[in-house]
């Protein structure tokens, strides 16, 4: 039996233990509902995870350790001279039995015929002793829960008791995803800190991370002086945030205090697409059509400006970016009560006085927020740079040269065939921990003065 | 103050009048309105009512929770402009005036017709630069030492001087609500207004507060005009020479405050004011 079917029927036996578990705690009460502790459908519900949840436990199990058992009988079955053989090479034969099992690359080599024959066989009685324990399994569950229905069972409790688990569950899964992608994170680049001192990597200022892969090889050695990728993403990031800024606080103003509310209804949406905008395509709009676009204009000036820029990048991530400082921004304008308007107002104030000297400073902690939050996401922002700002670790404050960034030299370091313990590739860990750790701190910080804001008027 | 026992039981005008009863005008009034009506949207909130308000005097604007006092209020000194679908017709005129002639600018006139609203609302700045924000916007300070004055001047006037003289700097949320009320009035003063509007002054305030505001408004009468909505009547028996009872967006009744609550003229303020409504 297939494992989908399997887990259709078990879904179909919990929904049967729903309904004779609701049936049990009305025929207990003799129908009236009120005598019970939790309503019928909470014992339904109740009856139902006892079948469902240890089925499922084993099914998971089972599934766990399937393969390596049958493996492991597979290769006991096997001549002499195949389990002597080294763990990566029998696995390698294990992988030609199972192709051959499944069909594919043709047929099967004669001498693996019978060891074929039995791997076939012995996924066929696991699948059905699989099946055969987890059916008994759930009506076992059904009917033991079943049995332990009475008028002062708490199933309502312990119903939500499940619930509040897998609520922990689903939770924990999202926290040790990240703390499990922060220290491998962590690892790697501990061990590209043996290999290049933590003080070359922080204050070097070149930035080379080619390695000669060959004694022979004319080349560098490498060079892993990250600060010119630490400015040039400074460089681009200012530049977006100088965008970005003025422009998103500007369009909050007008948005959260002017706008007619049928304006408003339309723009603010229509500005939030703009953070939709897959940044591929942004990518390639800075790359194809703002980088051109400035080369020229600088060669009309008379300036040299290269034909990737940090200013093309740096532009059009200050666009992507803007729905982050309006959209919150206007967020946290509205958020301030109606009641200090009108005592500006009352004073005398004009609507732009008011809004300068006293809605904005009531939410200026919000704005900062929002402010922090998209150069959190500047700093962080990949495609872009990649298309447009180039790959040249140029050590400059000048936005019309070339630049590279912390996100864009991941990307290249990673590309393509690496080795994956030569400095060059665990340099992109090392580069990521402090990317993740510049980012981590903003967001903390952007948190962390929203909540205080929060607290003061809600 | 009047205690209820002292209410008669019977009033000369049944609740079907629908006239304004009492006398509306005053000698040498500050305020005055003719026919005013409000509408938000197609809700007619304030009817064909005329009140005059006069120099030195408080006035109490009393009624049962929508009947449009606050409304009213909020008319005198053109704050409904900030509501979306407000419309008000008829003359409101402040010292012969009229407030809502075309081309008139609200800045200099909410300057003259100060406002205190229901919810203290100090700015989230500090102390003095609450005080000091309406002298500032509108230039009446030429230095530093002068702007000083008027906070101090206002803070006294507004009994909380003494409490906030070594706090200045720290930020008027800071106050306690009695206080916070005390900084909005002083901030409100501080532009030398001639009438302030109360909506509601106490009704987030505890006993004691309210003592110390209303004890405010009888020193501030000598300077100021008041007009005060308020839902406690022993309060405005308290602080106000006249009173004006209102009831579904209409003025029903104006009197003397002794009048009003010791011999109501219209069933209606008598039912409201002995409890049967309201």
């Amino acid at each position: 039996m297939q494992k989908s079917t399997l887990l259709f029927l078990l879904l179909l036996i919990s929904a049967y233990a729903f309904h004779i578990g609701r049936q049990r705690s009305r025929q207990i009460v003799g129908g009236r509902v009120t005598n019970l502790h939790s309503l019928p459908n909470y014992y339904g519900y109740y009856t139902a995870l006892w079948a469902l949840l240890p089925a499922l436990a084993l099914l998971f199990i089972w599934m766990g350790f399937e393969t390596p058992v049958i493996n492991h009988l597979v290769i006991g079955t096997l001549p002499e001279a195949s389990r002597s053989l080294s763990a990566d090479n029998q696995g390698l034969l294990i992988n030609d039995i199972t192709n051959a099992l499944n069909g594919s690359y043709g047929e099967a080599k004669p001498e693996l015929k019978t060891t074929v024959d039995y791997l076939r066989s012995l996924k066929i009685r696991s699948n059905w002793l699989l099946s055969l324990l987890a059916i008994t399994l759930a009506f076992m569950g059904a009917f033991f829960a079943r049995s332990r229905i009475h008028k002062e069972h708490r199933a309502r409790n312990k119903v939500e008791q499940t619930v509040m688990a897998f609520l922990v569950g689903s939770s924990l899964i999202a926290i040790l995803t990240t703390l499990g992608i922060v220290l491998s994170v962590l690892f790697e680049s501990i061990r590209f800190f043996d290999k290049v001192p933590i003080t070359d990597f922080l204050f070097g200022l070149e930035w080379s991370p080619q390695i000669a892969m060959r004694s022979d090889q004319v080349g560098s050695s490498g060079a892993f002086g990250a600060v010119p990728l630490f400015t040039g993403t400074l460089l681009i990031s200012s530049i977006a945030l100088i965008v970005a800024v003025p422009i998103g606080l500007m369009s909050a103003i007008y948005l959260a205090e002017y706008a007619s509310l049928r304006f408003r209804s339309v723009a603010k949406p229509l500005l939030e697409i703009l953070a939709g905008i897959p940044t591929v395509v942004y990518g390639f709009f800075a790359a194809l059509t703002v980088a051109p676009f400035i080369r020229d204009l600088g060669a009309d000036a008379g300036f040299d400006v290269s034909s990737e820029s940090a200013l093309a990048a740096g532009l059009v991530m200050g666009i992507m970016i803007i729905p982050f400082v309006s959209s919150l921004s206007d967020d946290f304008i509205n958020a301030v009560p109606q009641s200090l308007r009108d005592g500006a107002y009352a004073l005398g104030a004009t609507q732009s006085e008011t809004i300068r000297q006293v809605v904005i400073p009531a939410a200026l902690p919000g704005i900062v927020g929002g402010i922090l939050l998209a150069a959190s996401r500047a700093i962080g922002e990949t495609m872009i740079v990649v298309m447009a700002a180039g790959l040249a670790a140029n050590l400059t404050a000048n936005p019309l040269e070339a630049v590279t960034t912390v996100t864009t030299q991941i990307v290249t370091l990673l590309v393509g065939d690496q080795e994956f313990d030569s400095p060059k590739t665990l340099a992109a860990f090392a580069l990521g921990l402090v990317l993740f750790l510049v980012t981590l701190v903003l967001n903390i910080i952007a948190l962390h003065i929203v909540r205080k804001y929060r607290e003061q008027y809600e | 103050m009047r205690h209820p026992e002292n209410i008669p039981t019977s009033a000369s005008f049944s609740r079907d009048h629908i006239q304004t009863v009492g006398n509306i005008f005053v000698k040498d009034a500050r305020i005055e309105c003719r026919s005013v009506d409000v509408f938000y949207g197609e809700k007619h909130a304030i009817q064909d009512v005329s009140l005059d308000v006069g120099r030195n005097e408080v006035i109490a604007l009393i009624g049962p929770s929508g009947c449009g006092k606050s409304t009213f209020l909020r008319c005198l000194n053109r704050m409904n402009d900030t509501i979306p679908g407000c419309r008000v017709s008829g003359e409101i005129k402040l010292d012969g005036q009229d407030i809502y002639a075309e081309g008139l600018d609200v800045v200099p006139l909410r300057a003259q017709v100060g406002m205190v609203f229901q919810k203290p609302n100090p700015f989230p700045k500090s102390i003095f630069e609450n005080v000091a924000y309406g002298p500032r916007i509108h230039g009446l300070a030429s230095n530093k030492l002068e702007l000083e004055e008027i906070v101090e001047k206002s803070l006294r006037r507004a009994g909380l001087w003494e409490e906030v003289k070594d706090y200045l700097r720290h930020p008027g949320t800071g106050l306690s609500g009695g206080q916070q009320q005390r900084l909005c009035i002083a901030r409100t003063i501080a532009v030398n207004p001639e009438v302030i509007l109360m909506d509601e002054p106490c009704s987030a305030l505890d006993p004691i507060a309210t003592a110390k505001i209303e004890q405010l408004m009888d020193d501030l009468r000598e300077h100021y005009t008041i007009a005060i909505v308020t839902h406690s009547m022993q309060q405005a028996a308290r602080v106000s020479q006249r009173t004006a009872y209102f009831h579904l967006g209409k003025l029903i009744e104006v009197g003397e405050t002794a009048q009003i609550f010791t011999d109501p003229r219209h069933q209606l303020t008598e039912d409201y004011i002995t409890g049967r409504f309201g």
